[in-house]
């Protein structure tokens, strides 16, 4: 082993390590983005009005699928800020409680993406050998499947549902953040720390848990973030083709897939919905752009 | 005897921006290569011998900038050519060896490939010329079987062998001035010495001028000519090998030399030198090196020290011997 | 009367096996760190471990701390073998070996603060938590020269050589008898690595530590070992007494070459340059016979068949080398 050269550099520390007293550096250098804070906003904006849909909009049940046939076809209107679609249901109220579903496959389908994944990732990254090989060869089948076939297979098995959906989903995103996870877990292990902790005795499962997970959350919450909006949009597409969220309850996708009849005539309906999958798809993939620029040292700017 | 110079890097000053404030790497950063001559520029980290060496190629990555002074090679100011200019230079007439050469080399060509792009690029060369060309240096820098190592790739070769292309590679242009950045730093102890004999060889033979930049006192030792010791940013002390290291004048060269185990010390505690190095976001007023100094004045922590001639083509910056300045 | 050794190596072999898949019937490829290695260390004494590399001194020290498993051979602590040990039985001799790794950096979860980084140790061996843990911390900090108020820092925040001394204070948290001591100071400037060394030979004195010193810095060594093995290709050449060997003493071609080879300051200490030609060869296909005798100048016939063993010159001296034993070998 010959010598290294002795070099603090002071510009480079760790890899996926994350100084907590950096916070305030790092949410000063967010701050400075326009988009960042702009994409924040947005998805703000979408997650209150999600939560709050029944206060916001005079019509919560139409929101909820109450048909209101009278008015059906409006046009955009001071009483009806995005007109009304197909049954007369306002089309803002559904966009607001589409909000809903949409989001929360969005955050549920990475939140379980991560839970299994991350853990997996880890274990195999940290005992390799066997272990490794065999979630490895696990991990590859499941990213084989792609996500709009394993929702009709499930959708065909189990029926189609939200949650099916979900799942379906869920099963086809955790093998990245595994991969992922392994990657960085393998190259944390290069570094001594964890040899130290081996030689004083800490289990490994403590190891894991106090050493590995919080290195690599970096990565991981870049990935989830800009996930959430991949999640959102492969949920449409899931609800598009019917397998998803069924009626009468609102959902961006089925709008979509049921207003583009009438698009060139009455676009306000699934143009709408398109709209507000693409704000919030947008916005959670410059989220995470902007979350892995702050985070880097490197390409944070300067104070 | 000013022809006598290649390089003379003057008042050098390079700041990086970075987030947690402005970093001093290089603080006046003074010395002379001669022609024909491996000096040493040495010293610990955050000395800024490293920066220095990549801004003689203009290479000074972001967000380092040079806020001051002049580099020139021939006369010329290397700071004030166009990127253009700087293109011919670079590799042309002045090359560079790094610490890792495994780094430095292409891992999808052939080392042979490489360097005959090279030669062709800034000799203009013909095909067969410019292999001819290369064989040769191969040769020259000892490398074993020169045409099996011509359609090697880097990794194929051991870490000595790389080092050895890679001077091959920087040379093969007929550079004049040679900067080495710790080239032996990540090499066994055996195949080291083979490269620093090489290196002397290469001064002898093809009158190539070395800027060894190193933290290794006992390489400076048995390969320079001349040595500059940088401390912080700036040198504290520079002059013929010999009369740095054994007739040392700054505090901190000689603190250095006092810290390297001896066999006479044996059994004693090494003189250690009190604290550490600064750090370039906060670097000490007055001389660098005071509060670590014990021989410092109330004037050290105040006024930066000059670097003066001792005569003999010595030269300290302390001001210990403020009074001893040769006219 | 003579004191048993407090780590005693015997036969140790560590063969590292790469992986070819779970499906493949071609070679794999064995990479022989350690091939026979027979060694004690003594108590309170610092043994010196020198060589380039592949020559498995880094893994000679982590198999010595079991932190990998040996191929076989024999590892007794204290006169107990615990070759084998696994589990909470392993877990309870980790109180008494440690180790101090080359990079602080590296070395250091940069995550955790210092608090936490020395209570780990804490945590997992003994009772104390809350106050008497932190007193603790602060105890073990001053011990090597850092100040208490730095407990909620973390590394990045520290120099190389502040860093170490933390790693060194972690590392005397149990109370350990043996320290195995991983190029320590070679990631650290000169100035500093003469505060660590002086460190830890004060430490040595007052905690009658035993230290394995692993370095490829032939000074350093020099000055801060009792006794130097010098290491090649898994296999320890020569063993000696450190003034012995420095003064003209090394006896084995490998040792004479590497002496000479370190650039010396001290151009009256400095010796002829014995220039060993090609590269150190690889541990996974290692030369027949004697490992070094491809690029040994006095190499003769037998060195290419049989390898040698390590026999006893005098006072201590040990050498692996025909030439020795059959008083032919000259001086160079």
């Amino acid at each position: 082993m010959a010598g290294m050269t002795p070099q603090e550099n002071l510009l480079a520390p760790e890899s996926g390590a994350v100084r907590f007293k950096e916070y305030r550096l790092m949410a000063r250098a967010f701050r400075r983005d326009p988009l960042a804070v702009a994409s924040l906003i947005v998805i703000l904006l979408f997650v209150l009005g999600a939560i709050f849909a029944p206060v916001l909009t005079p019509y919560p049940e139409q929101g909820r699928g109450a048909p209101n046939i009278l008015e059906k076809f409006q046009p955009p209107s001071r009483e009806h800020p995005l007109g009304t679609d197909y049954l007369g249901r306002d089309v803002l109220a559904r966009i607001l409680f589409g909000g809903r579903s949409s989001l929360t496959i969005g955050f549920l389908v990475v939140f379980i993406a991560v839970a299994v994944g991350v853990p997996l990732g880890a274990i195999a990254g940290y005992y390799g050998g066997a272990v490794d090989d065999i979630i490895m060869r696990i991990t590859d089948m499941f990213l084989a499947f792609p996500p709009l076939l394993l929702a009709i297979a499930v959708a065909a098995a189990l029926g189609a549902s939200f949650t099916n959906a979900m799942i379906a989903i869920a099963f086809t995103w955790w093998p990245w953040y595994a991969r992922l996870v392994r990657a960085q877990t393998l190259s944390l292990r290069k570094l001594h720390f964890i040899e130290a902790s081996q030689s004083i005795g800490v289990s490994n499962s403590t190891i894991i848990l106090r050493h590995i997970f919080p290195n690599v959350l970096t990565p991981v919450l870049v990935q989830a973030t800009m996930d959430i909006g991949g999640a959102i949009l492969t949920g449409a597409a899931i609800s598009f083709i019917g397998l998803g969220v069924q009626p009468p309850t609102a959902d961006w996708g089925k709008m979509i897939s049921t207003g583009r009849i009438y698009f060139i005539e009455r676009p306000w309906y699934a143009g709408s919905a398109g709209a507000a999958i693409f704000l919030v798809t947008l916005s959670f993939n410059l989220l995470g752009d902007a979350i892995r620029d702050v985070l880097d040292p490197k390409t944070r700017r300067a104070g | 005897m000013m022809d006598d110079i290649l390089l003379s890097v003057e008042d050098l000053h390079i700041e990086f921006q970075t987030y947690a404030g402005t970093v001093h790497a290089v603080n006046g950063m003074t010395f002379d290569v001669r022609r024909g001559e491996i000096f040493g520029l040495v010293g610990e980290s955050g000395c800024g011998k490293s920066v220095t060496g990549l801004a003689i190629l203009r290479m000074v990555p972001e967000p380092g900038v040079i806020t001051q002074g002049t580099i020139r090679f021939h006369g010329e100011n290397l700071l004030e050519k166009s990127d253009e200019q700087m293109r011919t230079i670079r590799g042309g007439k002045i090359a560079m060896i790094f610490q890792d050469p495994s780094a430095s080399l292409n891992p999808l060509f052939t080392v042979g490939n490489q360097v005959v792009r090279v030669i062709r690029q800034h000799l203009h060369l013909g095909k067969k010329e410019a292999l001819e060309r290369a064989l040769a240096m191969f040769e020259a820098v000892g490398l074993p079987e020169p045409k099996r190592i011509f359609h090697a790739y880097p990794h194929e070769l051991s870490g000595g062998l790389q080092q050895r292309a890679m001077i091959a590679f920087a040379l093969s242009t007929g550079a004049e001035l040679l900067v080495a950045d710790e080239p032996t730093t990540a090499l066994d102890v055996t195949i080291q010495s083979q490269i620093l004999e090489l290196l002397i060889d290469l001064r002898d033979s093809q009158g190539v001028s070395i800027l060894l930049i190193t933290h290794n006192l006992g390489v400076v030792a048995e390969t320079c000519d001349r040595v500059g010791v940088a401390y912080a940013g700036s040198i504290v002390e520079a002059g013929a090998t010999d009369d740095v290291l054994f007739d040392m004048k700054h505090p901190y060269t000689h603190g250095l030399l006092a810290a390297i185990p001896h066999p006479s010390r044996r059994g004693q505690p090494l003189q250690a030198i009190e604290g550490s190095v600064p750090n370039g976001l906060a670097l000490p007023p007055g001389c660098p090196f005071h509060p670590r100094c014990p021989k410092a004045l109330p004037i050290c922590q105040t006024q930066p020290p000059a670097l003066i001639s001792l005569g003999a083509g010595h030269f300290v910056a302390c001001h210990l011997y403020a009074g001893q300045k040769e006219s | 009367m003579t004191t048993s050794p407090l780590v005693e190596v015997r036969g140790l072999k560590k063969y590292f096996f790469s992986r070819q898949g779970l499906i493949s019937f071609s070679e794999r490829k064995v990479v022989r760190a350690l091939d026979g290695v027979d060694l004690a260390i003594q108590r309170q004494e610092t043994l010196g471990i020198v060589g380039e590399s592949g020559c498995g001194k880094t893994t000679l020290g982590r198999t010595i701390l079991r932190l990998l498993t040996p191929t076989s051979g024999q590892i007794l602590f204290d006169g107990e073998d615990i070759t084998m040990l696994k589990g909470r039985a392993l877990r309870t001799y980790r109180q008494h070996m440690q180790m101090v790794f080359q990079n602080p950096y590296s070395s250091f979860d940069p995550r955790a603060t210092v608090l936490q980084s020395l209570a780990e140790p804490l945590k997992t061996h003994t009772v104390l938590r809350g106050e008497a843990l932190v007193r603790r911390a602060r105890e073990l900090l001053q011990q090597t020269g850092m100040p208490g108020d730095i407990l909620y820092r973390y590394p990045h925040e520290f120099s190389g050589g502040q860093l170490q001394r933390i790693a060194v204070a972690r590392a005397l948290a149990l109370n350990p008898k043996f320290i195995v001591l991983d190029e320590p100071t070679s990631a650290l400037d000169v100035s500093v690595q003469a505060q660590i060394i002086n460190l830890l030979q004060e430490l040595q004195r007052s905690l009658h530590l035993t230290y394995l010193f692993i370095t490829h810095d032939l000074s350093v060594v020099q000055h801060i070992s009792d006794r130097i093995a010098v290491m090649y290709l898994g296999k320890v050449v020569e063993l000696s007494p450190t003034e012995a060997l420095f003064d003209d003493g090394a006896r084995h071609p490998y040792t004479q070459a590497l002496l000479s080879a370190a650039p010396i300051l001290d151009p009256e200490l400095r010796r002829k340059r014995i220039i060993l030609p090609g590269n150190v060869p690889d541990p996974a296909s290692p030369p027949s016979g004697c490992r070094f005798h491809p690029r040994c100048p006095l190499a003769q016939d037998v060195c290419t068949r049989v390898e040698p063993e390590l026999k006893p010159l005098q006072d201590g001296h040990w050498v692996a080398c025909h030439l020795i034993e059959s008083h032919q070998q000259e001086e160079f």
